[in-house]
């Protein structure tokens, strides 16, 4: 295949879908398919040429045939099967998409307090209607790209969210992502929607996983909505099978006095492209974003994140930290825009790779855009080998070379997860880490 | 316990140790000074087994086996712990996992079980005693952020806790105020047993005010020139090291 020919199978698919598949779908919703779909076709696919992917060729992608007819089919996994891929807590919530569809079989929702709700986003179409719109129709499409036009376009499902004002979620939400093994290549496009009410606090964790080898595609889209002085902890997490190509795109608004920690974590996927996108809308609002990877073989991460400045005094932090090994290849590029008038606005980024091979590659862009005064605005960037004066101290007391290499290589990793609050996600995330980096090095195939 | 025979070593193709020759029995307890310069850390280096040094002649036999075939990591579990000079910072590692870690690989290869987190957390609360360490950097990444002081005492604590046979230190004193110093000497001299010896490396005669050697080695240009008992220390520091210098002659030992 070649772009041209994804792209118009990408149209064909969709124009099938209109006729069908979105038949039910409400009127303004058909609308906003048709307007995504739109954008797309007149963009296409991006290519190396364009800025904002310079350095993360869809060569992977535009090789693979994809099947679009079958989106949403496809085997549903036992719940055995799906126990040591979930988190380590029964006390959290569940929510489980096979293939980009809802399995409320294996989802298991905690009550939630009156007037919250948390299950399907296809769902809250039907009892959450207005909420549902007015969100969707506010999400920005500026920035969204070619892969948020089409999952504008093709969403099926997805997790929704909503925490009514003044309440607390003690336990994480968690909502799980699985692609199972398909006979010929296919694409997920889950969309979900997660709204906080002012003074609401929430963990959520999302995970996207695989069952089954096999090649596919994963076209997120979580838009995450803080309203005045809410609270949230979010957490993704990127395990997709050892072929498969994800593609995903976090878009938060902040209100007043808000304070959002958003953090994603990398390890399985042939090529994975993560977009952070921030907008803090009111004064006050804090953001703290974290990304580790942990890749090797001929992997590709490429992280994107956009902080928006729009109004005076909040604060922002990065820290994006990468682990590469075999001939794998790193991308950072952090934006922070500071608008006009944004004064007394306070941000800082960081991106640091530990490279383990010499096949390594690794690009990192910061870009700062200040129209404000009095502003601090700061980027670091490092990118280095093991310590051979660390190895030495720890091989002076009795740890052997392998063992000195994992401490230390885990210690590189370790500090993104050291700045994750909620102890049970922070433990079960070292499980993760401790499982892709055996020996100080990073395997081949992913877990 | 060590003898080091006409050891020649050096870093980077320039040879820094032209020869030394020193004995070292159980229970013993010997100082090497010098100047800077005059080769005492790469002595210290050169027995860890410190890649980026080279011996190019001469031998090192610890209990009678050739030390200088062993890597590091053997010599650390046969006995040996050299205290550095400039302890290594390590983001991310806890201070007690490291620890427990190396306790582990040194009781392991001494045939004795490995010690789980409660008994090592027993032991560990028992040593901290020794050289009066603030639980919290325990929890702390290893040596990160750590004073200069808090860094020796990290030393110390590790050589109680790995228990060597024969303990380099490498200016252990340097850098420490003079109750820190104390603290360092009291942990130092809590650990001296007939069946184990050490070697301190100093430039400075002050640490020897609190531990008293056996012998005293004066290094000057990658040669032992002088040896002694305590009186050549404070002599040392008396005249200086130019002293030495006028009079370059080795004594006999």
């Amino acid at each position: 295949m070649t772009d041209r020919t994804t792209k118009e199978a990408f149209l064909a698919a969709f124009a099938e879908r209109d006729r069908r598949g979105f038949a039910d779908d409400p009127s303004w919703l058909r609308e906003a398919r048709r307007a995504a779909i739109d954008r797309f076709a007149e963009t296409g696919l991006p290519t190396t040429h364009d800025e904002d992917w310079k350095y993360t060729s869809l060569a992977p992608l535009v090789a693979t045939p994809l099947d679009l007819a079958t989106e949403g089919t496809g085997e549903i996994p036992a719940e055995e099967a799906l126990v040591s891929l979930a988190a380590g807590s029964s006390s959290w919530s569940r929510l489980v998409f096979v293939n980009g569809r809802h399995v409320p079989k294996l989802s298991t929702i905690r009550p939630l307090a009156p007037g919250g709700r948390v299950g399907s986003l296809a769902e809250a179409l039907i009892t959450d209607e207005e909420t549902v719109r007015a969100y969707l129709t506010a999400a920005r499409d500026k920035g969204e790209g070619a892969f948020g036009a089409l999952n504008a376009a093709f969403w099926p499902d997805g997790a929704f969210l909503r925490v009514p004002a003044g309440v607390s979620l003690e336990e994480p939400i968690q909502v799980l992502f699985v692609a199972t093994a398909s006979p010929r290549p296919h694409a997920q496009h889950p969309r979900s929607l997660i709204v906080l009410e002012r003074e609401s606090r929430a963990v959520l964790v999302e995970t996207y996983i695989a069952l089954g080898g096999g090649t596919y595609l994963t076209n997120a889209s979580t838009q995450l909505v803080l309203g005045p002085d809410a609270a949230l902890d979010h957490h993704k997490i990127v395990q997709e099978g050892g072929p498969a190509i994800h593609v995903g795109r976090t878009q938060a608004r902040q209100e007043r006095g808000t304070r959002l920690a958003s953090c994603s974590l990398a390890f399985g996927g042939r090529l994975i492209r993560n977009d952070v996108d921030v907008l803090l809308a009111a004064e006050g609002a804090e953001c703290m974003l974290s990304g580790l990877f942990v890749i090797g073989g001929r992997q590709h991460m490429d992280n994107h994140t956009v902080m928006d400045h729009a109004q005076p005094r909040a604060t922002s932090r990065q820290l994006y930290k990468g682990v590469l090994d075999g001939r794998a290849r790193g991308v950072f590029n952090g934006r922070v825009i500071v608008r006009p008038g944004a004064n007394g606005t306070d941000a800082h980024q960081t991106n640091k790779n530990l490279i383990l091979s010499e096949g390594v590659e690794v690009d990192s862009k910061p870009q700062l855009e200040i129209f404000a005064d009095d502003v601090k605005c700061s980027h670091g960037a490092a990118d280095g080998q093991v310590a051979e004066d660390a190895i030495f101290y720890l091989k002076s007391r009795g740890l052997d070379e392998v063992v000195a290499r994992t401490l230390l290589t885990h210690g590189f990793a370790s500090e993104v997860l050291s700045g994750l609050r909620v102890d049970s996600v922070r433990s079960w995330c070292e499980d993760l880490l401790r499982g892709r980096l055996r020996g100080g090095r990073v395997a081949e195939e992913a877990p | 316990m060590l003898s080091i025979r006409k050891l020649h070593a050096g870093v980077a193709g320039k040879e820094i140790l032209h020869g030394i020759d020193l004995e070292v029995r159980a229970g013993e307890v010997h100082a090497v000074m010098g100047p800077n310069g005059s080769g005492k850390s790469t002595l210290a280096q050169v027995l860890a087994g410190h890649p980026g040094y080279l011996v190019t002649a001469g031998e090192v036999l610890y209990e009678g086996r050739n030390l200088l075939e062993m890597p590091p990591e053997q010599r650390a579990r046969e006995g040996i712990f050299m205290a550095f000079q400039y302890p290594v910072e390590i983001p991310g590692v806890a201070n007690a996992e490291f620890l427990k870690a190396a306790v582990n690989a040194v009781r392991e290869h001494r045939g004795l079980e490995e010690l789980d987190a409660v008994e090592f957390l027993v032991v560990l609360k028992e040593k901290m005693k020794l050289v009066d360490m603030d639980p919290a950097f325990m929890s702390r990444s290893l040596n990160e952020g750590f004073s200069g002081g808090e860094k020796k005492r990290n030393e110390i604590l590790q050589l109680a806790l790995l228990e060597p046979r024969l303990a380099v230190l490498d200016e252990t004193d340097s850098g420490l105020d003079i109750d820190a110093l104390r603290t360092v000497a009291a942990g130092v001299n809590r650990l001296r047993r007939p069946d184990n010896a050490m070697i301190l490396v100093t430039h400075y005669q002050r640490l020897l005010n609190y531990v008293t050697p056996d012998r005293v080695h004066v290094l000057s240009n990658g040669r032992i020139v002088r040896s002694g008992d305590q009186a050549l220390a404070q002599e040392l520091e008396a005249r200086g090291y130019e002293w030495l210098e006028a009079t370059p002659e080795a004594l006999p030992r």
